[in-house]
């Protein structure tokens, strides 16, 4: 198409004053991220289950960690034997017992007679708290590292870069799992003194998450460190920073408000495609009991929990495993969306 | 080229050394220590202190550290504690064979699906066929190792009864070391394993094949090549597909580290003897030799594997030149 045509064709949609004005790559981006359907629903995924985390408490029907020996192991839609005043005082308003909200395990329940559709609703919290926290920390780490590195240049950067190679070298999972190892014994011994001291007890108080963001952030940064430093070397020789420095700006001037603006945008879609893979190692350090301690549910550990009944009880694992499956699966989505979006060359060709 | 591989290892052994150095200092400064307790009770004093003796543990964390490695040179990786009659050497002779077959043929099955999904997929860009592959890729990507093994457990071995439901079917002595033989009972117990280590690699491989094919599809020597009125297939196998396949090289990398930790949940979760399996059960216990001379292992793979991947790199890519 011509560029007349596409102009023609525009005036003929009624966008001719937008093709005009011109857009910034934001909005470009923006318009190509909403035309993507699959993204838009995976964003729209990820929303409800951020806000099922927000209202977990009024969400979940019971206590995730109260426990009913009566009714373990209960088939989804089975119903809940009150045998304790333990309804009276928990069932909420809108879910008095005749209803079914407070009577019946929607999602059945687990081993030790705990209601698996208010754990699961909990665990979103863990999730996606995951996400936000190990990703933040990720591109904190790696945004001040690789910046650092790539405006330094020369021997600092050199000898910085060597200091990712080496660690790419290192089998960083199974020396964090040696690490969560370490603290969690250090934590049950009850270290209450000094720095360590300090840690295991905001460790208790995130329900045993701090490992596991310390754990995913330490393992994730240097795909980040390496990125952000190739950006800030292509940007640095750039003539607007130049400009900037010719007027006499300062170093810190010219990082904070003119790289790392730049730096930031494909270093945010590059995190978006890994957070996916942040939920999974959580998952996975939950499995093997690294991961939160009990009774906070996460989904990995309801799955480590409920497979090894599976024959009798697949309830146990179906549930939380598909939880895990769609969020990890809207993520992907929004990740690809974003990249898409972004990423101008893929753009009109898809 | 040969320069380059020699400084790469020359490079590796100091990390090595750094990385079991860290492990090692780090397992022995746990709580606790591996004859703290016989069976429920704890062990008298005197005769934890002789055990100690009898394995070095009394003697300085430094020299410790350099007996270990030098016994390493004669392959000797250190005694098992609670397991006296074995050593470290033993249990990976008995466990890495095992992780060996399970993880190469994970990675054949993903090269077997992933390549001709992703040459289907870019053939008929834009397609039904094109939409439904690139839409089942995503999909099979985001189903996490631990959703994907209890699934495939539970539809086809507790509810099909096709498979066993756990173990691995190979019996040692293995052809050069890692070779099983080949038979009814190893096929049975691979295939749910592999297919759920496999699935993730192949629909990654399958998405890199198709965006490295398109890609070359669009560029001018493709359209010279089918300017002079070659066939098809030939522009596509001759001409495009080695070129298309160098992004999939750059995948091994990640593909591998992938691979070692999807075998820590699969190797748990179908009860596999292998080292994925044995790490996870060494958490609780105090065998130090063992947890470190793993964590080697782990290292000695992923240098070996990523000095492969950068090898193979500049052999499908003759740019790349590493002087």
């Amino acid at each position: 198409m011509t560029p007349e045509k596409k102009l023609e064709a525009l005036v003929n949609d009624g966008n001719a004053e937008e093709y005009g004005r011109g857009r910034s790559p934001g909005q470009d981006a923006l318009r190509e991220f909403r035309r993507n359907k699959i993204a838009v629903i995976g964003v729209f995924f990820i929303a409800i289950v951020f806000l099922v985390a927000i209202f977990a408490p009024m969400l979940s029907p019971y206590d995730f960690a109260q426990q009913n020996t009566y009714n373990n192991r209960e088939k989804p839609f089975t119903g809940y034997d009150i045998t304790t005043d333990y309804a009276e005082e928990n069932c909420h308003w809108y879910d008095t017992p005749l209803e079914w909200g407070c009577t019946v395990f929607i999602a059945g329940s687990d081993a030790l007679g705990r209601d698996l559709w208010s754990r699961m609703i909990y665990g979103t919290r863990v999730s996606l708290s995951v996400a936000l926290v190990a990703s933040s920390v990720s591109v904190l780490i790696g945004l001040t590292y690789g910046t650092i590195s790539g405006f330094a240049g020369g021997r600092v950067d050199n000898l910085m870069m060597r200091v990712v190679d080496f660690l790419y070298a290192v089998p960083l999972l199974p020396i964090i799992i040696m690490m969560t190892v370490y603290f969690k014994a250090l934590a049950r011994q009850g270290v209450t003194t000094g720095f360590m001291g300090t840690v295991i007890y905001l460790n208790k108080s995130t329900g045993g998450l701090l490992f596991v963001f310390v754990a995913i952030g330490a393992l994730n940064w240097l795909a980040m460190a390496r990125q952000a430093r190739g950006q800030v070397l292509s940007y640095k020789e750039k003539e607007f920073v130049e400009a900037a420095r010719a007027l006499g700006a300062k170093d810190g001037h010219i990082i904070t408000k003119h790289l790392i603006p730049n730096v930031i945008g494909p270093l945010l879609i590059l995190e978006s495609m890994a957070i996916p893979g942040y939920i999974f190692y959580e998952a996975v350090l939950s499995l093997i009991s690294l991961g939160v301690d009990p009774p906070t549910p996460s989904w990995g550990a309801m799955i480590n929990e409920g497979y090894q009944t599976l024959r009798s009880n697949p309830h146990l694992v179906l549930f939380p495993g598909v939880a895990l499956f769609l969020t990890t699966l809207s993520f992907n989505f929004m990740g690809d969306g974003l990249r898409d979006a972004f990423d101008a060359r893929l753009r009109g060709r898809k | 080229m040969l320069r380059f591989i020699i400084r790469r290892v020359l490079i590796a052994i100091p990390t090595i050394l750094l990385v079991i150095l860290a492990t090692f200092v780090l397992v022995q400064a746990m709580p606790g220590g591996p004859f703290d307790a016989v069976g429920q009770k704890a062990m008298p004093e005197h005769i934890r202190i002789i055990l100690e003796r009898r394995y070095g543990l009394d003697k300085p964390l430094y020299e410790q550290f350099a007996r270990y490695v030098l016994n390493i040179f004669k392959g000797d990786f250190g005694p098992m504690f609670r397991q006296p009659g074995q050593s470290v050497s033993d249990i990976i002779g008995q466990t890495f064979p095992i992780s060996i077959q399970l993880g190469s043929m994970s990675l054949v099955l993903g090269f077997a699906f992933g390549i001709p999904i992703g040459i289907i997929a870019a053939l008929n860009h834009n397609g039904i066929i094109d939409y439904v592959m690139t839409f089942l890729a995503v999909v099979t990507i985001s189903i996490p190792v631990l959703v994907l093994a209890p699934l495939l457990i539970y539809v086809f071995a507790v509810q099909l009864d096709w498979f066993p439901v756990a173990f691995w079917g190979a019996h040692p002595p293995f052809f050069l070391g890692f070779i099983p033989r080949i038979d009814q009972e190893f096929v049975s117990h691979a295939v749910l394993p592999v297919f759920t280590l496999g699935t993730g690699s192949a629909a990654a491989i399958a998405r890199l094949t198709r965006a490295g094919l398109l890609e070359v599809l669009s560029s001018d020597y493709i359209r010279t090549a089918r300017a002079k009125g070659l066939r098809e297939r030939i522009v596509i196998v001759v001409h495009a597909l080695k070129n298309s396949l160098i992004p999939v090289v750059t995948i091994l990398g990640p593909l591998l580290a992938n691979l070692l930790t999807g075998a820590f949940v699969t190797e748990t979760m179908f009860a596999i003897n292998g080292i994925g399996r044995r790490f996870v059960l060494s958490i609780g216990e105090r065998e130090y030799f063992l947890q470190t001379s793993l964590v080697l292992l782990y290292g000695l793979l992923l240098i070996g594997g990523n000095l492969l991947v950068d090898i193979m790199y500049a052999w499908v890519d003759p740019r790349i030149r590493y002087d």
